[in-house]
């Protein structure tokens, strides 16, 4: 092993990555679970938003759909670096008043719960979209065919509605799922301990730029290739039923 | 609220008495299974029904025909709410559903209670796609009816057996024929054990040579003594299964009486264009 890295001359790089301090792998490694940990967080809270969101925008009152509407319009209009300056100061200064109005002293907001918050309401606004856009594809009949059997409105939502819609909903879904856990590198401007933060920290102490940042691309591209297989599996699963468009033959 | 006599002033209506009381085969033989009094419905200015009056006893096949628009497969989905009536009263096995002064549903509790005495069957099948054909069949005794699982699975293979389907039950919807998945919701519709089946037009979305394998299943059910409100078109059928013709004209009942008297003597000539038209 040693006789190979050093062959390729990378003997150096070995000893920056390496897991046990001096090397700085274990901080990319930490930064990482944090990314991950936030970036599930965010996608998990975003769903819930997004299924209210969905079903708000297609049955809710004028005024709902009203509130629905500028949510997901200015969370999309306003370029998530900004939003996440906005929110994270101002949630966490709002926390902060109001703690105080209420007689405790400063709040701690831990990074984790701040990051999922901010992400998870950025995602909120797309996952609405998304699961409207999959609620109405899925063919009225079905919905229908459960009112018409007596299941009330919440079984029906679990047993007919997210089952027929996570077909229509699961590409767009993959799609929000891999820009969750990179937008968490945007959480680095406020100073959280994720994966790209904890890169930078490393490439400065060590000057070795180009190592600690292959390192870190490396990592959220493991990322990527992981959640491609889950997604492909539950797509698989979702689609269940349906026959596949290749089936002509071509 | 109008009632169906002073809701019909429309002169054309003459061919029925004011007595619309189905059933005249089967005399007093049984309860009213359902029993519609002056049914309106209207969608925006439309008026879809104007003021439908109609019982059926238990036991009783009740054919509904007419032409396109003439407010058959509406008139069936208000019966059990799909579609909220504008007005007029509906009472299902002696209980009469709720309504505000608008017509809709007063208690969402009873309607769904209601809803799984009525099995529908729909022209598009409309069977659960994500669910295997013996999944569709459990899902409603399982989950809204609480039958045990192993209960619901054993009866559901018998009755796919019963409609010819016994070695699909893992099948998905999607890769049967419209015939078999046609045969599958009736399989689903049985399942609840309904005092009365709807059938909203089952035969109209499949190839001709489809429509026999669906009609024998349902003829089956007339003769075992199943209440059934049939929607159709297929005047054959009708005419050899039903106890009762209902001919809708412009949500009006025009003409109605048993088979033989409906299709080989009719009285309005409305009816006889429209026998002419479809024959």
């Amino acid at each position: 092993m040693e006789l190979i890295l050093e062959t390729l001359g990378l003997t150096e790089t070995a000893a920056l990555l390496s897991l046990s301090p001096p090397g700085w792998g274990a901080n990319l490694l930490r930064g990482l679970a944090n990314s991950l940990q936030i970036a599930l967080g965010a996608f998990g809270m975003g769903l819930v938003i997004g299924l209210f969101g969905a079903y708000g925008k297609l049955y809710g009152g004028p005024i709902l759909r009203d509130l629905l509407a500028i949510y997901t319009t200015v969370i999309r209009a306003v370029p998530e670096l900004v939003l996440i300056l906005i929110l994270y100061y101002v949630g966490t200064d709002l926390i902060n008043k109001l703690a105080q109005f209420m007689g405790y002293g400063r709040v701690e907001i831990s990074g984790v719960v701040a990051g999922i918050w901010v992400l998870g309401i950025v995602q909120g606004a797309y996952a609405t979209e998304i699961l409207r856009g999959a609620i109405q594809a899925v063919p009225p009949g079905q919905i229908e065919a459960a009112r018409a059997y007596g299941m009330p409105a919440l079984l029906t939502l679990r047993r007919v509605t997210v089952p027929a819609l996570m077909a229509f909903a699961t590409p767009g879904l993959a799609n929000l799922w891999l820009i969750a856990t990179k937008d968490t590198a945007l959480l680095a401007v406020v100073g959280f301990n994720e994966l790209t933060l904890e890169t930078k920290q490393a490439a400065s102490s060590t000057r070795s730029y180009f190592t600690f940042f292959l390192a870190a691309g490396g990592l959220y591209l493991m990322v990527t290739l992981c959640s491609g297989v889950v997604f492909a599996r539950i797509e698989k699963w979702a689609r269940r039923g349906q026959p596949s468009l290749r089936q002509g033959g071509l | 609220m109008p009632t169906a006599a002073s809701a019909d002033p429309d002169p054309a209506a003459t061919a029925t008495p004011s007595t619309r009381t189905v059933s005249a085969a089967q005399g007093q033989s049984g309860q009213d299974a359902v029993r519609i009094e002056g049914l309106h419905k209207s969608f925006g200015t439309l008026e879809v029904l104007k003021g439908v009056s109609l019982t059926a006893k238990q036991g009783d096949v009740v054919a509904i025909i007419g032409g396109s628009g003439s407010g058959k497969s509406t008139m069936l989905r208000c019966i059990n709410f799909l579609e909220t009536p504008s007005a007029g009263k509906i009472v299902i096995d002696g209980e009469e559903i709720k309504m505000r002064a608008d017509g809709s549903p007063a208690n969402r509790r009873q309607i769904e209670r209601i809803r799984t005495r009525l099995a529908m069957v729909f022209q598009s099948f409309n069977l659960w796609t994500h669910r295997t054909l013996l999944e569709n069949v459990i899902e409603v005794p399982i989950h809204v009816l609480k039958v045990p699982r192993a209960e619901a699975i054993a009866q559901a293979r018998t009755l796919l057996q019963r409609v010819g389907l016994a070695n699909k039950e893992d099948s998905f919807p999607a890769f049967l024929s419209g015939g078999q998945q046609q045969r599958a919701a009736i399989a689903r519709a049985l399942a609840v054990d309904p005092s009365v089946m709807l059938f909203d037009e089952p035969t109209s979305a499949l190839d001709p040579e489809l429509v026999g394998e669906v009609l024998t299943v349902i003829r089956d059910l007339a003769a075992e003594g199943r209440t059934m409100l049939l929607v159709t078109h297929e005047m054959r059928f009708a005419r050899e299964v039903a106890d009762h013709v209902v001919y809708l004209y412009q949500g009006q009942i025009e003409e109605q009486g048993p088979p033989a008297e409906v299709f080989g003597n009719p009285k309005s000539d409305r009816l006889r264009q429209f026998l002419q038209s479809v024959s």
